[in-house]
């Protein structure tokens, strides 16, 4: 049997500061298959785009992964030094960030941007380096990429830029992408519309992805399998289509509640109770049971994960499986 | 009492934590107290014409004068304790400093302010005469205007407040403005109360922290200006000795080997300038919000 | 672009005009220049020829537009003190401040530049820290006490470099340069360092402020994840975005230490600019004082105009705007 392109286990990474550590990501686990897109689902500041950042070995300071392993390709990622992780950034992992704006350097042209990322990982002269650049610009749907590949990053428009930093993302080809809540940041209209290129291109080069996102929407438009997260915890994961239409953890339950979509026009949306907790005063058990309906005394321990064919879950209460219709 | 309840408790605290900057801060302190109390602490008055020997003058650090005074730092050129006129000096520089700081503070902010209240054409104009101001060096706006006045006590402050005063009037302008357009101050202004009111109890206020940030540099700035006027002969009188001044009389004799006339004043200086410095630099990463994480 | 520099030179003149009249309303109020001019011991008669020579005599708002015309062709008069015309004598002066300054700016940005990014890259660590500590003391020292330790250190104490004068020079351009010689950029490397000190300082800290700001930004993130070395992140990416504020300081600076080398050129008798407005201001040389002065605000408006310029060129999001 072939490993999987990524596998991680037990990944932990904490952030010390003054007040006590912060456990932003903290046991978290999942498989990666080649070509499979996994959206990694969950609340602002429940450790989704620090777990992105662990992969590449990007994590802000002061924060470090403490425990736990990433295995990209059978080779453990954890612990290796820089200039490894380096050769790996751009060329078989690379990353598309939230806001396009603030992730292209307002004072660089598009081209040498591109030549800079294209240099970081192979001997390439002025010549062919623009022509590979043209070419990858055409492919993420830029019109007229010989006459605009000059250009600076503001004469852009969000949703231009935004397929600038995929183009370059692209540039080597690589095996896994980490899409970072890239359609956030965007219009409603230009956010369809990259969604479906990315979902074409992944296809087409037959890469793996992982789409961070608070967006149960797009997660379900573009994913594969989906992972939900909590308190820098995975509370369920499984292929989307099950999750979706018969969530067994409640806070995924409540999630969906809360989706527009869920609700008949002029009936109040749900919501989830309270607010995500500080990551420095975790409870001691399951960190959602404050916010929980169906928590009592057995949650003060942290629930053991609960596999279920493709399925997988935190809970002591798991909702009742739906039957399928 | 709870020393973190407050905000200014809460502000001491953060303070204290970088070591360098409570040393800085316990520094100034000290030279200041020293300075105030300079005709207590100082062994002899430097400038009692009586009481100096000629046949004590220049001698190096540590020489028995002939009324059996140690001068632990040595003796300047008409046989002055050189310790005493350093605390003499510091006196007069930190006076210098505070005073014109305290002057261009107030003109600063009040020229600042009412300019972002007034906007329109008011405040283009003055904005633009304060920014060519500032295109010019503060040093050398002060030479010309202290070359100018003349010398005097009272010339060089006006000379120092003019080189100094655009600095609080574009700190004091930014915060104005960010402040002048927010809500709760149009509310203010749409009430019947009067528009100095509403700059003094609302604008003002909030364009403290960074002009108090402003206030630290711009002193320390006032002392080292003042001493090098005063080297470069356009600044005290003689009657009034500041530091500067015992540097610029000993320099005529650092060719000689007699380093310690200029050489202890210099230090005098250099250790109050860096220690306030250092305080600035500590309150204005504490009020800067963009190093918070 | 071509309105903006009409807008940029219509405010330049303004800007002069205004400086023109204060200045010489400012020059007029010091001393009386007749006590300079004539021996004390000299007849009402003499002192009334001097007087009307000069045309001291005539009313304030003629002798400015006398000034005010003459300035217009170059000519601000001769001097009280040296007998030649003021234009001649600070021409004669420019070479010695210019050839002092350049070296001590540019050495300044070469070094502080790299420090500041490496304290900035790594605020945390013992050499940062080191290097900020420096230049908080290249900012707080005054210039002129820095002067008398070179002085004392490397003239005095060591013996090593010459404490004062422009030594030997050599002609280039039909001027005299001392960097040409060797015995010349030895008398130049104190008053150099002197200069370049608080320039260092003030380098570090901006390129220190600038990098520390823009590591912590996305685009450095994306590039990283691009998998660029941290070497081509600092050079090619950081290094062109702090380069605007620097540039602009690089320029004010040139400006203001061509103005004002008085200090070092005082300490350590470099026959330059500043020396020669300490000397007309002790001794009430009126044109050369006028003439220097006027001569700063041009020089300060051409420099805005350039740095302005290099803005523009620097920003492309600026050039466009501007277009």
């Amino acid at each position: 049997m072939t490993a999987a392109l990524l596998e991680v286990r037990g990944l932990k990474t904490h952030f010390p500061t003054s007040s006590g550590i912060a456990r932003a990501v903290d046991g978290v686990s999942f498989t990666l298959e080649r070509g499979e897109v996994l959206g990694l689902v969950g609340e602002s500041g429940s450790g989704k785009s620090v777990t992105g950042f662990s992969l590449i070995g990007l994590v802000d300071e002061p924060g470090r992964i403490v425990d736990g392993e990433i295995r990209f390709e059978g080779r453990d990622l954890v612990g290796q030094p820089t200039k490894e992780l380096r050769r790996i950034r751009g060329r078989d992992i690379a990353m598309v960030f939230q806001d396009p704006m603030m992730t292209l350097n307002p004072v660089l042209s598009i081209a040498t941007q591109m030549h800079l990322a294209l240099e970081a990982h192979e001997k390439i002269g002025k010549e062919e380096a623009r022509q590979r650049s043209i070419e990858a610009l055409a492919r993420v749907g830029i019109p007229s990429p010989e006459g605009r590949i000059d250009s600076f990053p503001h004469q852009f428009s969000g949703g231009m830029r935004q397929r600038v930093a995929i183009a370059i993302a692209l540039l080597h080809r690589p095996k896994l992408i980490i899409a970072d809540e890239p359609t956030t940041a965007l219009d409603v209209s230009i956010q369809a519309q990259i969604l479906a290129e990315m979902k074409a291109l992944v296809k087409e080069f037959g890469m793996a992805m992982i789409w961070i996102s608070h967006d149960l929407a797009t997660v379900s438009s573009i994913a594969d399998r989906i992972a939900v997260m909590y308190a820098g915890r995975i509370v369920e994961a499984g292929p989307v289509g099950q999750v979706l239409r018969s969530p067994r953890h409640p806070y995924t339950q409540g999630l969906l509640d809360s989706l527009p979509t869920r609700t008949s026009p002029g009936e109040e949306l749900a919501q989830i109770p309270g607010t995500t907790p500080s990551l420095i005063n975790l409870p001691s058990g399951c960190a959602f049971a404050p916010r929980c309906a169906r928590a009592n005394a057995e949650c003060a321990v942290i629930p053991e994960e609960v596999y279920e064919d493709a399925r997988r879950f935190r809970c002591h209460h798991p909702l009742p499986e739906r039957s399928t219709p | 009492m709870n020393l973190s309840a407050s905000p200014f408790g809460r502000f001491v605290a953060e303070f204290t934590r970088n070591k360098t900057a409570t040393v800085a801060a316990i520094v100034v302190l000290v030279i200041a107290l020293l300075a105030i109390l300079a005709p207590l602490v100082a062994q002899q008055d430097p400038y009692d014409l009586a009481s100096l020997v000629l046949r004590d003058a220049r001698r190096p650090p540590g020489y028995v004068g002939t009324s059996g005074i140690v001068h632990l730092l040595g003796t300047d050129s008409q046989g002055r304790d050189l310790l005493s006129a350093i605390l003499y000096g510091l006196r007069i520089s930190l006076q210098m400093g505070l005073l014109a700081g305290a002057i261009a503070f107030t003109i600063g902010a009040v020229v600042g302010c009412s300019a972002a209240y007034r906007g329109g054409r008011f405040e283009a104009v003055m904005m633009r005469i304060i920014d060519l101001q500032l295109s010019f060096p503060a040093i050398l706006l002060a030479f010309v205007i202290a070359a100018l006045l003349g010398q005097g006590t009272w010339q060089l402050i006006m000379a120092l407040v003019f080189a100094q005063y655009a600095y609080f009037a574009r700190t004091a302008h930014g915060a104005a403005s960010a402040e002048r357009h927010k809500d709760y101050v149009e509310a203010a202004l749409s009430t019947p109360l009067s528009a100095g009111r509403v700059v003094l109890r609302h604008i003002l206020p909030n364009s403290l922290p960074p002009l108090i940030v402003v206030a630290t540099v711009q002193v320390a700035s006032a002392i080292s200006l003042e001493a090098t006027l005063s080297f470069l002969g356009v600044g005290l009188p003689p009657t009034e000795p500041s530091l500067g001044m015992l540097i610029s009389n000993g320099f005529q004799y650092l060719l000689s080997g007699r380093y310690w006339i200029s050489m202890y004043p210099g230090v005098a200086l250099i250790i109050l300038i860096v220690s306030i410095n250092l305080v600035g630099d500590q309150i204005r990463d504490q009020l800067n919000p963009r190093l918070k994480r | 672009m071509l309105g903006f520099i009409i807008q940029r030179l219509w405010q330049a003149v303004i800007v002069i005009l205004a400086m023109s009249v204060l200045v010489f309303c400012g020059v007029y109020a010091v001393g009386n220049p007749i006590d300079v001019l004539i021996s004390p011991d000299a007849t009402q008669e003499i002192r009334e020829q001097v007087i009307a020579q000069y045309g001291l005599d005539l009313p304030l708002w003629q002798q400015y537009f006398g000034f005010f015309q003459r300035m217009l062709h170059g000519d601000f008069g001769e001097s009280f003190v040296y007998n030649m015309p003021v234009t001649t004598l600070i021409l004669s002066r420019l070479p010695a401040t210019f050839e002092l300054v350049l070296f001590a700016v540019v050495g300044a940005s070469v070094i502080g530049i790299p420090l500041g990014m490496y304290a900035g890259y790594k605020p945390e660590s013992r050499t940062a820290k080191l290097i900020m500590g420096l230049s908080i003391l290249g900012f707080s020292v005054p210039s002129f006490w820095i002067g008398l330790v070179l002085i004392m250190t490397f003239a005095v104490q060591l013996g090593w470099l010459p404490a004062g004068g422009r030594g030997e020079t050599a002609e280039l351009f039909g001027v005299d340069w001392s960097f040409l010689t060797l015995d010349g950029l030895k008398h130049m490397v104190l008053p150099a360092i002197n200069l370049a000190l608080f320039k260092l300082a003030m380098m570090i800290r901006l390129a220190r402020a600038g990098t520390r700001e823009i590591m912590l930004t996305d685009t450095i993130k994306f590039a990283r994840a691009a998998g660029l070395s941290e070497r081509t992140v600092l050079i090619r990416h950081v290094l062109r975005l702090i380069a605007i504020p620097l540039v602009t300081i690089f320029g004010l600076e040139l400006g203001s230490t061509l103005a004002f080398a008085v200090v070092t050129e005082t300490i350590f008798s470099w026959p330059g600019l500043g020396k020669l407005i300490i000397d007309s201001i002790t001794s009430l040389d009126r044109p050369v004082m006028v003439a220097y002065l006027m001569m700063v605000a041009l020089l300060f408006v051409v420099i805005n105009f350039c740095v302005d310029l290099a803005y523009a060129l620097l920003d492309p999001r600026l050039r466009r705007a501007r277009a």
